[in-house]
């Protein structure tokens, strides 16, 4: 009954009133064996009044990660802002095994955040920080410190200051449609529309820095890939061949882009050097190659082929060599494995997953090459790892709309990100920031 | 013969008032515009009428033959299996008719547009339009069709027909559409 209480907080997370449109994430799957954990709010001090509620945002954030369970506020058996203040005995009475404790005061025309993470069974202090925040980053310092918390707890990297792109689409008048590319913080918050067209966008991708955006636009009545910069706006084209021009995938590097190419009469998988325009042609054969992605040091490729009468994943290494690279099949359960997105490990790859019944996300360990299905509607696709590996964003179909869910790679958590109207669809999950 | 130079007068017609309107994008703001209209127009204004008013051959139908719902040029809209860019026999034999059609009136170009349902990846979907509208142009060319009157593009399943997340939707999507302007 706890432990239901725990979910219910996670649920549904509430926020001010906003003309913005954004996303609103629910937490639809459940997280057994999630840490319990108890946020405390944060005491404001000193005249200070953040427009955002620091706490909440760590919680939902946690909880969100699958990995932990947070008490609601009500449960909460004290609200203590700084380590000394904590009775632990009592803390371990509640059933609380780790506290997240803090205050926020003015400073420099913003605030200071101060956190504490408390191991209650052991009285002590894990980490803790105070944090200069402008009062307009208020969510971003939240997502820092729910990272912190994260890392320490966990002894992996948080992907909470992270953003997602992704394509929504709305169904106006007499058979119009508008596609907007948007960008949000990785919670939904905080959407930001980058580009808007009548014509159909698609594929977004980010530059490993995380500045740039690559993607598909119709725009021009065929398929051409832009490569964008997110904060600037600006843009160019860099790839209007004829036919397809599509699937566009960032080297590791951030120097050449792996992409779809039909010009030389059929699908084929290229790569360009961004800045010499260079192309390098990697395969060559009559069936439809397309969706690459990048192996994590940069020497190879995934992709989607139906050379053996059925999309499936291929792999294949960049030699350098002036003839193409052999490719060799990696997926072999199901009838249909398309859209490879490879962790950022390198040891696991997701794909849109078929076998008869629909189209799931599934991962296959790299290794060992054991598949496993992560979910279980029936349009399922597009799949983006987080940064940190542990989590998949994908896109899918509920009541016959599009909306974002994301998934833990064990499968455990599963949670829906939805916009208040129109299609979403294509998420693609950003690279951590390296500022 | 007669009917040949009709066939080619109107279509020479069209080409020269359409000329302008072969984007793909903006064909739901083009005007309907009937092609007898515009024959019957091009013939009062130039005197040269020979070739429009005796053709009444008994009901048989004079006009351009894409107005025709009684020829195979009136199917425009081809239908595919799920992952399959193979062509039902009824459906290569008019495309066939396009094909020849457009061997006979080389001014004429057309947009072949591939398509497909939601399910699987986008991409794929993408590739397999395309490959899907290659298999009608392939018909079309080998007919007599020039490559140069033929502008094939694949929308994969970003512009579907149906919006359903059913069956009947699918079967919609997955399709080649042959847009002729004015059509």
């Amino acid at each position: 009954m706890k432990r239901l209480s725990y979910l219910i907080f996670g649920f549904t997370l509430l926020c001010a009133a906003s003309a913005q449109a954004r996303l609103e994430i629910t937490i639809t799957g459940g997280a057994e064996g999630a840490l319990p954990i108890a946020v405390v709010p944060f005491a404001l001090e000193n005249g200070a009044a953040p427009s955002e509620d620091v706490a909440a945002i760590i919680g939902a954030d946690l909880a969100r990660s699958g990995r932990f369970a947070p008490m609601s506020p009500e449960q909460l058996i004290a609200r203590p802002s700084h380590g000394k203040e904590v009775d632990f005995a009592a803390w371990r009475e509640a059933g609380v095994e780790t506290l997240v404790v803090g205050r926020i005061q003015p400073r420099d025309g913003g605030y200071a955040v101060q956190f504490q993470l408390l191991d209650v069974l052991r009285g002590a202090q894990l980490t803790g920080y105070v944090i200069p925040a402008p009062a307009v980053l208020m969510r971003r310092t939240a997502h820092q410190i729910a990272d912190l918390i994260y890392e320490k707890l966990t002894g992996e990297r948080g992907a909470f200051n992270t953003h997602v792109a992704y394509v929504t689409v709305e169904n106006l008048a007499a058979g119009e449609r508008r596609f907007r590319l948007a960008v949000a913080d990785a919670d939904g918050f905080n959407e930001q529309v980058i580009l808007t067209s009548s014509q159909p966008l698609m594929s977004p991708a980010w530059s490993p820095e995380g500045k740039r955006l690559a993607y598909v636009s119709f725009e021009a009545g065929r398929s051409v890939v832009y490569v964008q910069n997110v904060i600037t706006g600006q843009r160019e084209k860099v790839a209007e061949f004829e036919g397809i021009n599509s699937a566009p995938a960032w080297s590791p590097d951030g120097r050449r882009l792996a992409m779809t190419l039909s010009k030389d009469g059929n699908t084929e998988i290229y790569v360009l050097d961004v800045a010499t325009r260079a192309l390098t042609r990697i395969t060559r054969h009559y069936a439809i190659d397309t969706e690459p992605a990048w192996l994590p040091d940069g020497r190879g490729l995934i992709f989607t082929s139906d050379r053996g009468g059925k999309p499936q994943l291929y792999r294949v290494d960049l030699t350098g060599g002036a003839t193409e690279p052999t490719a060799r099949r990696i997926t072999f359960e199901g009838d249909y494995n398309a859209r490879a997105a490879i962790a950022p490990d390198g040891k696991r790859v997701a794909m849109v997953h078929s076998s008869g019944k629909g189209f799931q996300i599934a991962v296959q360990d790299l290794e060992n090459g054991n598949l496993r299905v992560l979910t279980e509607s029936r349009l399922d696709e597009s799949p983006s790892f987080a940064p940190n590996g542990r989590m998949i964003i994908y896109a899918t179909e509920v009541r016959g709309r599009g909306v974002l869910e994301a998934v833990s790679v064990d499968g455990r958590a599963r949670q829906r990100l939805g916009l208040a109207s129109g299609d979403v669809r294509e998420p693609a999950w950003s690279p951590f920031y390296s500022e | 013969m007669k009917h040949k130079q009709l066939a080619v007068l109107i279509t020479f017609s069209a080409a020269l008032l359409l000329g302008g309107c072969t984007s793909v994008s903006d064909r739901r703001g083009d005007d309907e515009v009937a092609v007898e209209d515009i024959d019957a127009r091009t013939a009062g204004d130039t005197g040269d009428a020979a070739a429009t008013t005796g053709a009444d051959m008994g009901g048989q139908f004079t006009g351009n033959p894409l107005d025709d719902p009684a020829s195979p040029l009136s199917r425009r809209v081809f239908y595919f299996d799920f992952d399959s860019s193979e062509l039902a026999p009824s459906d290569r034999d008019a495309l066939m008719a396009h094909g020849r059609y457009l061997a006979a009136n080389p001014g004429v170009s057309v947009v072949v547009e591939g398509h497909a349902d939601e399910r699987g990846s986008r991409e794929y979907n993408l590739a397999l339009g395309e490959r899907r509208s290659q298999t009608a142009e392939q018909v079309l060319v080998i007919q007599g069709a020039a490559k140069n009157q033929l502008q094939v593009i694949s929308f994969g399943e970003e512009r579907p027909v149906a919006l359903g997340h059913d069956e009947e939707s699918w079967r919609l999507n997955r399709r080649v559409e042959i847009l002729y302007p004015g059509y």
